[in-house]
């Protein structure tokens, strides 16, 4: 296995002397599912979205498939973006569209502008969305406009438009916080499913502890824009969730049944 | 620590009504305006609409002629809204905090638009007088000017609050710049769009009306012309199939709104 992204010493500095990020570092192996898990601006957001350059970093260096995407120009980051598909907390579908047209825009990125600006779509294209769409159960769904579907099932588009990028990485921001369990559980099985059987690599910002220990291969655990803990879900300690959220951990109401004790 | 800020709150509201009432006064104060007498004339007015301001049986026969004009002042607002829309949208795009292409653009886009939007259509009709004169013309860039200020700042509010999201998602898929635009912005935004597009049209309609006073053309100038030569009978017949065409279009544009969003 290679280190598929290799990330050293990156800094994000907002303003003057807020530091969103401060000398973050790890490494995320071909095919490995990753969860980041951290309180509420510690800087889970900014570390994903600087990934793929969403966001701009301060310094430092995020190695992608042996480039270093901080280098890039326009074009190249668009070419990295199109391998690395992308899954937000609030799904981020255009609402009036389809589900079919929805997903079809995974594909714009390696359209050339008039074809994308018109929205044709070959018929090899439409059939893999197609495919997709029946991998995550969407059949039903598919003439469907977006903004009729409940929640998780906005979330399975949104998984389906960044999976017909043919992508060799995810990238998900709170991909279940505002799912109820059920639909929750649905979605990281789903993620889990596309990490283990089409060996793409999946990063994920959780809030919810339990859900990492459960899924991951490798947790990383950031507080006040620093990482704290990385190591598998079996490595992690008592003392490890405290470092991550801070002293109050103590009366943390999640089940810590996967946790040693230390 | 709670009552005292809805101790705070009840202060400022009596402040806020105290200071209405200290203006109201001055200002009646400053214009010598008579309050007692400005309510008692009130029905005397009345009675002299009801008296004069009323069409007749020959006044109808001016109606082909008020029509005519009626059907141009409702083209010109059309065309006006309709070509403003067009530019609106350009500016919009490039001024919106969501999709512009740099700062320094995207803020000289909005003052632009914020310049044409501060301009009351009356003043701009005064402006144009200059140049073309009285005619059609004036009072249709008159139009053109006001609605493209409005719709360019109605349009923006529109794409920030709608498409935000999805230009992120499109974003990092890696989607160029116009492909992101034609497939997430526009269609999320479209129907705000043609309802903002709706409401200028009736809004213009209604300015048409005072526009075309002052530039000599539309059905303004119609009213102008029958009130000033003291044909009140005519003048009110302009006045109800003003009124008649606005309901008209105000029922289209409802339909129109019910069956987009």
């Amino acid at each position: 296995m290679t280190a598929l992204l290799q990330v050293n010493n990156l800094t994000k500095q907002f303003g003057h002397d807020a530091k969103a990020l401060s000398d973050v570092g790890f490494s995320v192996q071909e095919g490995e599912f990753v969860s980041i898990i951290g309180p509420s601006g510690a800087g889970k957001s900014t570390l994903l979205r600087c990934i793929n350059r969403m966001v701009d970093a301060t310094s430092g260096e995020i190695m992608f498939d042996g480039v270093n995407v901080l280098n890039l120009k326009k074009k190249e980051l668009k070419k990295v973006r199109t391998k690395i598909g992308m899954i937000f907390q609030h799904y981020n579908l255009v609402n009036r569209l389809t589900v079919i047209e929805n997903t079809l825009h995974g594909k714009l990125g390696c359209k050339s502008t008039l074809s994308g600006v018109l929205g044709l779509y070959n018929r090899e294209e439409k059939e893999q969305a197609m495919h997709i769409l029946g991998l995550l159960g969407l059949d039903d769904f598919i003439y469907k406009r977006a903004d009729q579907l409940s929640g998780g099932q906005k979330q399975r588009v949104g998984i389906s438009r960044a999976l017909i990028q043919n992508p060799r990485m995810l990238l998900c921001d709170e991909p279940i916080a505002s799912l109820d369990p059920n639909s929750a559980k649905v979605i990281m099985d789903y993620l889990k499913n596309i990490s283990v059987n089409m060996g793409i690599t999946v990063l994920v910002n959780l809030h919810q502890v339990d859900v990492a220990l459960k899924y991951s291969d490798k947790i990383i655990g950031i507080n006040g824009g620093q990482v704290v803990f990385i190591g598998a879900p079996k490595h992690m300690t008592r003392a490890d969730i405290q470092r991550i959220y801070g002293s109050e951990a103590e009366d943390l109401i999640f089940d810590a049944g996967g946790i040693h004790a230390g | 620590m709670q009552a005292d800020i809805f101790v705070k709150k009840k202060r400022n509201s009596f402040l806020f009504l105290a200071v209405l009432a200290a203006v109201t006064f001055l200002a009646i104060i400053i214009t010598e305006y008579d309050v007692v007498k400005g309510f008692t004339s009130l029905p005397n007015a009345i009675g002299w609409a009801l008296a004069n301001f009323y069409p007749t049986q020959e006044s109808l026969a001016k109606l082909p002629d008020i029509l005519d004009k009626m059907i141009e002042t409702v083209l010109v607002s059309l065309a006006a809204t309709t070509v403003a829309a067009v530019f609106a949208i350009l500016f919009a795009i490039l001024g919106s905090n969501t999709t512009r292409v740099n700062a320094l653009f995207g803020s000289i886009c909005r003052g632009v638009a914020t310049v044409f939007r501060n301009i009351d259509v009356a003043a701009w009709a005064m402006i144009l007088l200059f140049s073309f004169g009285q005619s059609t013309l004036t009072g249709y860039f008159a139009l053109f000017f006001g609605s493209f200020g409005f719709l360019t700042r109605a349009f923006v509010e529109s794409i920030d609050e709608v498409s935000g999201n999805s230009v992120e998602a499109l974003r990092a898929t890696g989607a160029s710049y116009f492909s992101i635009i034609s497939q997430s912005v526009l269609p999320s935004s479209t129907p705000q769009m043609i309802s903002w597009i709706l409401f200028m049209i009736e809004t213009n309609i209604r300015s048409a009306t005072l526009i075309g006073l002052l530039t000599g053309s539309g059905i303004g100038f119609t009213f102008n012309l029958y009130y000033k030569s003291l044909s009140y009978d005519v003048a009110s017949l302009v006045v109800v199939v003003i009124i008649i065409v606005i309901l008209g279009i105000e029922m289209i544009s409802n339909y129109v709104r019910r069956v987009i969003l």
